[in-house]
């Protein structure tokens, strides 16, 4: 895959940061506000796609990228289930336990674990939809050959 | 709260993301992590199975109580006939796990292979282990988007068939489940089983009720493969890699199929007597049919496969009957005898068809076929797969002194003395078929003369496959002991006594 012009690849390059930023701030206020890890998650993988469709396969090193993104998609996942244990350890042996302190409501640090939960679970959907995608490149590429 | 619960969950989940971090720098550690992680699970399953007796332990995920006796959050329950399930799967799980050391060396990109197979774990022990009704459809997505990409492991044309066919299939019966449960959650506004029990019994519409019934059995029963649902299980049963058959056939149909329409049916609706009869009649034609449909099977696992359908009939058939006389209110004893048959011989299915298919699974993986009609000879090079499938045969057919002589009498008796003489008749019947499907492919396999000329050099499977499979004829051995009335009553009866009693699952959830 080639790539698109130099208008559409300064243009995406442009946008891409700020809807990668935009998708940060969904998961991040994801207790405070609609939205959350999965709707923010999916922002983010948007902004990757664009970058990946605007500039072409050969500028992305598909292949490498591929393994990189599902190294960091099982992370996040791990990430999920050592938070959700942690809970059992530190708090009153139970699972999933909100351990950390509440904090005042409508703040930004506040409501216990729920934040990381948020952001690992962004990571997790953000990785695994954009594994999908360059899946489907890398099979393209690889059936034209 | 007992801590160890959701450990059956956890643990696999984990290790599956584990394997795919960790097994891109290491090889081989997918193989013994795996096997390690389902044995540590089989010994916890194993101390539930001594330690729960009539008990019931509800864990409480998140640690929400209930308000004004409501269930909010999500309930994990282990009871007598969870726990039974529980060993199936994991016992069957790391012997599988085991097996495929060696076998998985006919495939590349085993770290999927491995994670897949955790995955698939870990969904059904969530499913058996779920008190509630969406965290039943979650995990049951969770097992069977798993196995739908196991099928297709060897991504070739007839195994992608069957894969699509059994997606399409599964889909369908997702839908149907959630459907259903969409219906429950409208009508009770709730989603805890035992919960919508209490809801239930406080008066509901007759329509309505029937009709979430009928899209529970069907979507369930499409997953547990009952006749009229059963077009996908030869294909995808007989296409998957061997240690996954073994996993499908002998666990995942009673763990995302029978176990849930048996825990629905008795713990959630109130029994009546149409349906029970309609439970009855499809596990009559499953057992009849599927066993017409095998005898003719000249593969293998294709005869395997419609051999499942078949014995897995004799289970709802049996429970049927059982569900019949509780509905009736007349002599719980027989009731009891019946649904206890069933429930052996769930067991006992589990570890002779999970046996069944790792011998033919290590058949393909010296000759390289499943053909019967191209096999022969192989009991003199292959010492331990035929003696072991040997003693398979005979407990599948229902031959003494085999664990399913002992399930399939105690059935055909529960028949007689509840006065179902056509059923019990059947049963004879259809295990006297079996027994001759059986030995045709023990002559055509072992025991014929060899009519292969390249058969000349073959040697005995290596040494996994071999434990597993001597393990398994074991139990399959052992299992027959579950017929004397001391270690029967401290493990089926638990089990028949929460599911005989129609109130006891749902208030003693809702008091803790």
């Amino acid at each position: 895959m080639k790539g698109m012009t130099l208008i559409v690849k300064k243009t995406t390059q442009l946008i891409a940061g700020m809807i990668f930023m935009y998708g940060i701030y969904v998961i991040v206020h994801g207790h405070l506000t609609p939205g959350g890890g999965f709707a923010g998650g999916v922002v983010i993988a948007g902004s990757l796609i664009l970058i990946t469709l605007s500039n072409g396969g050969d500028f992305m090193k598909l292949i490498k990228e591929e393994s990189g993104t599902t190294i960091i998609e099982s992370l996040a996942t791990i990430l999920v289930i050592l938070v959700a244990v942690s809970g059992f350890i530190f708090g009153t042996k139970i699972f999933f336990n909100n351990f950390l302190p509440k904090g005042i409501v409508g703040h930004l640090v506040s409501a216990g674990v729920l934040p990381l939960y948020n952001i690992f679970v962004g990571t997790e959907v953000a990785a695994s939809i954009f594994i999908i995608f360059l899946s489907l490149i890398i099979f393209k590429e690889e059936s034209k050959e | 709260m007992n801590p160890l619960i959701p450990l059956f969950v956890i643990i696999p989940l984990a290790g599956a993301f584990l394997i795919m971090i960790i097994g891109r720098f290491i090889e081989e550690f997918n193989k013994y992590f795996t096997s390690l992680v389902l044995l540590l699970l089989t010994c916890i399953s194993f101390y539930f199975l001594f330690t729960t007796g009539e008990k019931i332990f509800v864990y409480k995920v998140g640690g929400w109580e209930p308000i004004n006796s409501l269930p909010i959050g999500i309930y994990m329950v282990m009871d007598g006939f969870s726990v039974i399930v529980v060993c199936i799967i994991n016992l069957i799980g790391f012997l599988s796990a085991f097996y495929s050391i060696s076998y998985i060396k006919r495939y590349t990109a085993g770290n999927y292979f491995y994670a897949l197979f955790c995955l698939l774990i870990g969904g059904m022990n969530g499913v058996v282990l779920s008190g509630d009704l969406f965290n039943i459809f979650v995990f049951l997505e969770i097992s069977v988007i798993s196995s739908y990409a196991l099928v297709a492991f060897g991504v070739e044309s007839n195994e992608l068939e069957a894969s699509f066919k059994y997606q399409i299939l599964g889909g369908l019966a997702s839908f149907l489940i959630l459907f259903g449960i969409g219906f429950i959650y409208w009508k009770t506004k709730t989603l805890n089983i035992a919960d919508i029990k209490a809801s239930f019994s406080s008066g509901y519409n007759k329509t309505t009720y029937l009709f979430i019934q009928i899209l529970i059995l069907s979507g369930f029963g499409l997953k547990a493969a009952i006749i009229p649902f059963h077009a996908w299980l030869p294909d995808a049963h007989s296409s998957a890699p061997s240690p996954i058959s073994a996993m499908l056939s002998g666990v995942f149909i009673k763990a995302v199929g029978i176990y849930v329409i048996i825990r629905l049916f008795f713990n959630m609706f109130a029994i009546s007597e149409g349906m029970a009869v309609l439970i009855t009649a499809l596990g009559t034609v499953s057992m009849v049919i599927g066993v017409f449909l095998a005898i003719g099977q000249w593969d293998i696992k294709r005869l395997l496969a419609y051999h499942s359908i078949s014995q897995m009939g004799y289970v709802v058939m049996s429970v049927g009957i059982g569900m019949i006389l509780v509905s009736r209110g007349t002599k719980p004893e027989i009731a009891s005898l019946a649904i206890a048959g069933g429930l052996f011989h769930l067991v006992n299915h589990a570890a002779f068809k999970g046996l069944l298919f790792l011998n033919a699974g290590a058949i393909e993986y010296t000759i390289g076929t499943r053909n019967l009609k191209e096999m022969g000879g192989l009991a003199k090079s292959m010492p331990v797969t035929s003696a072991t499938s040997f003693i398979a045969s005979m407990s599948i057919s229902g031959v003494p002194p085999f664990n399913g002589f002992f399930s399939k009498l105690i059935i055909i008796i529960a028949a007689v003395m509840a006065k179902f003489y056509l059923l019990a008749a059947l049963a004879v019947i259809v295990s006297i078929i079996t027994l001759a499907s059986f030995l045709k492919f023990q002559r055509y396999a072992f025991f014929n003369r060899s009519n292969n000329s390249k058969n000349h050099n073959i040697r005995e499977v290596p040494f996994p496959m071999v434990f597993s499979m001597v393990v398994l004829s074991i139990i399959c051995v052992l299992l027959s002991l579950l017929v004397i009335p001391e270690i029967r009553d401290a493990i089926l009866t638990p089990a028949i006594n929460i599911l005989t009693d129609p109130v006891k699952y749902s208030t003693s959830i809702l008091v803790q």
